[in-house]
């Protein structure tokens, strides 16, 4: 990828931290770094769409540490789950062979899978030693009839966000607007309703949560052309093109996904997230908002309505376990938010939280729902971590996976809040599975346990015998 | 305090219960060059044979008095007599187990006036000790049985004296219940004698059923175990510790016959009472905590927070012995999990006070019935309990006896802060590969082409 081209897609209009000199693309700083690279954030973008196969270009390391790194589900293929790479070897690299390589594997990929698409990740190596994979993909499409999507994300051209832009970018490039959706299935047809067709971008059904939005779509007649990544198949992101509306869910990793497709299709954009009551309301009423059919905006009320009244009174029971326990909420972005809705919600206190990702906006949001009392991070080493903890008499972190032992090893209760979770907690009835592992987590015996001194530790130190 | 549930119907399916003959027979297993003897027909020792031999998958020395038509009627003192002497006659051991069969019992044999008829007719074999101990398999389980067997090695052999008490300054009684495996009974010893402390250990299965592999091709008694002299100097040591509910009288026994104090501990899992153990015998032997349990501890206490997640609010159901419910239940509950179903074949003093709701005395299908009315999602019982699991569909670890499906299985050890977290490792590895996931939504509007409906239609399309 060309210098002018990665300058182009950190310029994006949409994002508020373009304004800013300090922005979440900024150039990572050596020797104090955290997080993934582009191709990090180009495979976590486009991994879940399950039934393509994913092939990595570069020696081993790119895959080999990342494949199968399992947290998002599908509900049907599972061709995403197989790690496929060229593997490049020193001979590769040094012959010049590594083009012809992957030109095989994605033969090979074609062959023994038969994938409606493959896509094909550039790393580091193969970008430096100039291999030309646009071209390579392009003959092998021309060769065996398959698209082949070029994702030119080498880990050096930046940060994962950049990489989740390249994503995105190559989706709008190669992928959305190839196919005409489908005609609605035969018998889906209900009187009276007018069904709108959607996208939701940057959702990857952790765990499976969007299962638990999907059926709300579906009853009022919303059908969700694709969600650009969790769960998806090529050939719905092949229709993106035709939706009304696009969602972009709790995450601004793809936005330029979104505002190519305004300026393309004149399609309207919000954000918005399913976390939380408070938060999986509001997007409800966007939607219907946006697509602007009056019979929706009054089916999606009462749906509201009947949803929250549910919800509530089976939350009801847990409130009283979880209402006032104080949360140090690490998580990046827009996250920082929509979490902080869903703990509220429960009478739940956030003490305060992370905004390394965040945006102002962001922010702005994060003080008008917690006041100003609230203590801001921007940098969430595990030292700051914990001395915020221990400040702020905090009963719990949630975090990121990578934080878990942080929290553990400082025996303090911790709740996984990314992408590697095992458990969904999206949608009205996701909160009943975050009530429950937050009490599972918060009211453990094993806290008690690992905080007490061993019985023969003494306050001096000294061992306790039966002569005194 | 549990209520305790009796066994209300009159037919036992899938039984848990393994008979206090077994037990009693057992415990003449872990001493040292020793021959058990069953009281009853022929039948009853096979039985008792093979259930071994599957478990251990070791030969195990087992007699029988071969009780017949004749003698069940007309009286078999005879049989006891001679049985003891042809075992005398052909091993020469030093210990002959003699314990008796609800045949036996419900005859009304009186096995100690057996042994004194032995003792009368054949002095030449004054030198093979010969206890005696009533365990029919009409009263109590496996567990009492064991225990029953200890308390009359401990009256038989260990002297009445309380005057020796303490002269061997650095030897510990240790009396161990049913329950535990050869590998426990090793982390026992080998902690007692990091504390350069000595375990007597009452009897030692450790030394006999282990599975090592001898010299000599053929042994047909114990080839290991507790001798029968050292028994006697249990009156010598300076505290008792029994590990085991079912064992408490039993050291109570050794305090009121010898004056040597008695330290109770449950099954050693679980940081508290693996904590309380070693306290215990830092406490003895006047010696610090030695390094490496210390590092243990805390491998155990990261263990514990690494599984918490999987084992928290998990719905267990356990059929074990009282002793080994009382200890899974403890270390289950440490963990924030909950034992929603409880079954044990026969009362025990462990499960007097236990923090459990409701506990049955019953078999499996008892168990089973709970279990899938409580929604358990995990099963903890012996090899016989792998069916149950299956038709309540949860998985299960197998503890206890017998494990005839698992080799290996007889001699994990259990024990200790290492033990302790092995198991919770296996106890989380099965809920996290039992996890529930959220379940597939496909959507009537979806796009997809590979929903189950989508290909029903399209193979009913092509059919036509």
């Amino acid at each position: 990828m060309k210098a002018k081209d990665i300058a182009e897609l950190l310029d994006e209009p949409a994002c508020e931290h373009n304004k800013k000199e300090k922005s979440g693309c900024a150039k990572p700083k050596p020797g104090s770094t955290a997080g993934g690279c582009a191709f990090d954030g180009a495979q976590i973008a486009l991994l879940p769409i399950a039934d393509v196969a994913h092939i990595v270009h570069g020696p081993i390391a790119c895959a080999g540490s990342s494949w199968d790194n399992r947290g998002t589900r599908s509900s049907g293929p599972d061709l995403y789950r197989i790690g496929m790479t060229t593997d490049l070897t020193e001979q590769d690299v040094v012959m010049g062979r590594a083009e012809k390589r992957l030109f095989h594997s994605i033969k090979q990929a074609i062959e023994d899978h038969q994938p409606p698409a493959v896509f094909v990740y550039n790393t580091c190596v193969p970008a430096l030693i100039g291999d030309d994979i646009d071209a390579v993909c392009k003959a092998a499409q021309e060769k065996w009839n398959v698209p082949v999507v070029p994702i030119d994300a080498a880990g050096f051209y930046g940060t994962k966000n950049l990489g989740n832009r390249i994503a995105g970018d190559a989706m709008v490039r190669y992928v959305i607007g190839t196919r005409d959706k489908d005609p609605l299935p035969e018998g889906t047809e209900r009187p009276g309703i007018t069904v709108h067709d959607i996208n939701l971008i940057g959702e990857y059904n952790i765990a499976g949560e969007f299962w638990h939005v999907l059926p709300l779509f579906d009853e009022l007649g919303i059908r969700v052309l694709c969600t650009l990544s969790g769960d998806a198949r090529f050939r719905e992101v092949q229709t993106m093109h035709q939706a009304e509306v696009n969602m972009m869910v709790c995450s601004k990793a793809m936005l330029n996904v979104a505002r190519k497709m305004e300026e393309r299709y004149r399609i309207p954009w919000f954000e918005g997230s399913f976390y939380g009551i408070t938060d999986t309301s509001h997007a409800l009423r966007e939607v219907a908002r946006l697509i602007g059919d009056a019979d929706l905006t009054r089916r999606t009320e009462v749906l509201i309505e009947r949803e929250e009244k549910r919800v509530r009174a089976a939350l009801e029971p847990w409130r009283e376990r979880l209402n006032g326990k104080r949360v140090l909420l690490y998580t990046g972005g827009v996250k920082s938010w929509s979490v902080i809705s869903a703990l509220q919600d429960l009478g739940m206190k956030v003490v305060a939280t992370g905004t390394k990702k965040s945006t102002e906006e962001d922010k702005a949001r994060i003080r008008e729902l917690m006041g100003d009392d609230v203590k801001m991070l921007d940098e969430g080493n595990p030292k700051v971590l914990l001395d915020t903890v221990a400040e702020y008499k905090a009963d719990i972190l949630i975090a990121g996976g990578r934080n878990m032992y942080t929290a553990l090893k400082a025996k303090i209760p911790f709740l996984d809040i990314n992408q590697e979770r095992e458990f969904g907690y999206a949608g009205y009835q996701g909160m009943l599975e975050l009530v429950r592992q937050l009490t599972l987590t918060l009211e453990s015996p094993v806290w008690a346990a690992v905080r007490r001194p061993a019985p023969w530790a003494t306050t001096a130190g000294e061992l306790l015998t039966v002569n005194g | 305090m549990p209520e305790i549930i009796k066994r209300k119907k009159p037919l036992s399916v899938s039984p848990l219960k393994t008979s206090q003959t077994v037990g009693g027979a057992l415990a003449f297993l872990g001493i040292a060059r020793s021959m058990p003897l069953m009281h009853g027909s022929q039948g009853c020792t096979a039985f008792a044979k093979v259930f071994f031999v599957r478990h251990f998958r070791e030969p195990v020395p087992l007699q029988t008095t071969a009780m017949d038509q004749v003698s069940s009627v007309m009286g078999a003192d005879g049989n006891v007599t001679e049985a003891l002497k042809t075992i005398c006659e052909k091993s020469n051991p030093s210990i002959i187990g003699l314990v008796t069969t609800g045949l036996a019992e419900t005859q009304g044999a009186d096995i100690k006036r057996g042994v004194w008829d032995f003792r009368q007719k054949y002095p030449q074999y004054e030198k093979t000790a010969v206890v005696a101990v009533n365990t029919p398999d009409f009263s109590g389980s496996f567990e009492s049985g064991f225990a029953l067997a200890v308390k009359g090695i401990i009256e038989t052999l260990v002297p009445d004296d309380k005057s020796r008490k303490g002269l061997r300054q650095r030897q510990v009684n240790v009396l161990c219940g049913a329950n535990l495996t050869p590998g426990d009974l090793e982390f026992v010893a080998e902690s007692i004698e990091s504390f350069g402390l000595r375990p007597l250990l009452i009897p030692d299965l450790s030394g006999s059923l282990d599975g090592h592999l001898d010299d000599s091709p053929h042994n047909p008694l114990t080839t290991g175990g507790v001798s029968v002299a050292d028994i006697a100097t249990a009156c010598e040591s300076i505290a008792t510790l029994a590990v085991g509910e079912s064992l408490f009288s039993s050291a109570e026994l050794l305090r009121k016959k010898c004056d040597i104090p008695a330290f109770r501990f449950g099954h050693l899992m679980g940081l508290d009472e693996v904590d309380d153990w070693f306290a215990t015998l830092a406490n003895l032997s006047n010696n610090p905590v030695p390094e490496r349990w210390q590092r243990q501890r805390k491998q155990l206490q990261d263990a514990m927070l690494d599984t918490h997640f999987m084992l928290g609010h998990s719905r267990v159901a356990i059929a074990a012995d009282p002793d080994m419910l009382a200890g899974y239940h403890r270390l289950l509950k440490g963990m924030g999990a909950e034992t929603v179903a409880a079954v044990v074949p026969a009362k025990g003093v462990a499960i007097s006070d236990l923090d459990i709701e409701q506990i049955h005395i019953g078999d499996l299908e008892d168990l089973e019935q709970v279990a899938a009315e409580k929604q358990a999602q995990l099963l903890l019982g012996n090899s016989h309990a792998v069916a149950s699991a299956r038709r309540l569909g949860i998985p299960m670890l197998r503890v206890g006896f017998p494990q005839y499906d698992l080799v290996g299985g007889f001699q994990r050890c259990w024990f200790g802060y290492r033990g302790t977290a092995q198991a919770l490792f296996d106890l989380a590895n099965l809920v996290m590969a039992h996890h529930q996931e959220t379940a597939p939504y496909y959507s009537v509007y979806a796009q997809k082409q590979d929903s189950p409906q989508y290909i029903e239609n399209r193979q009913q399309q092509w059919s036509h």
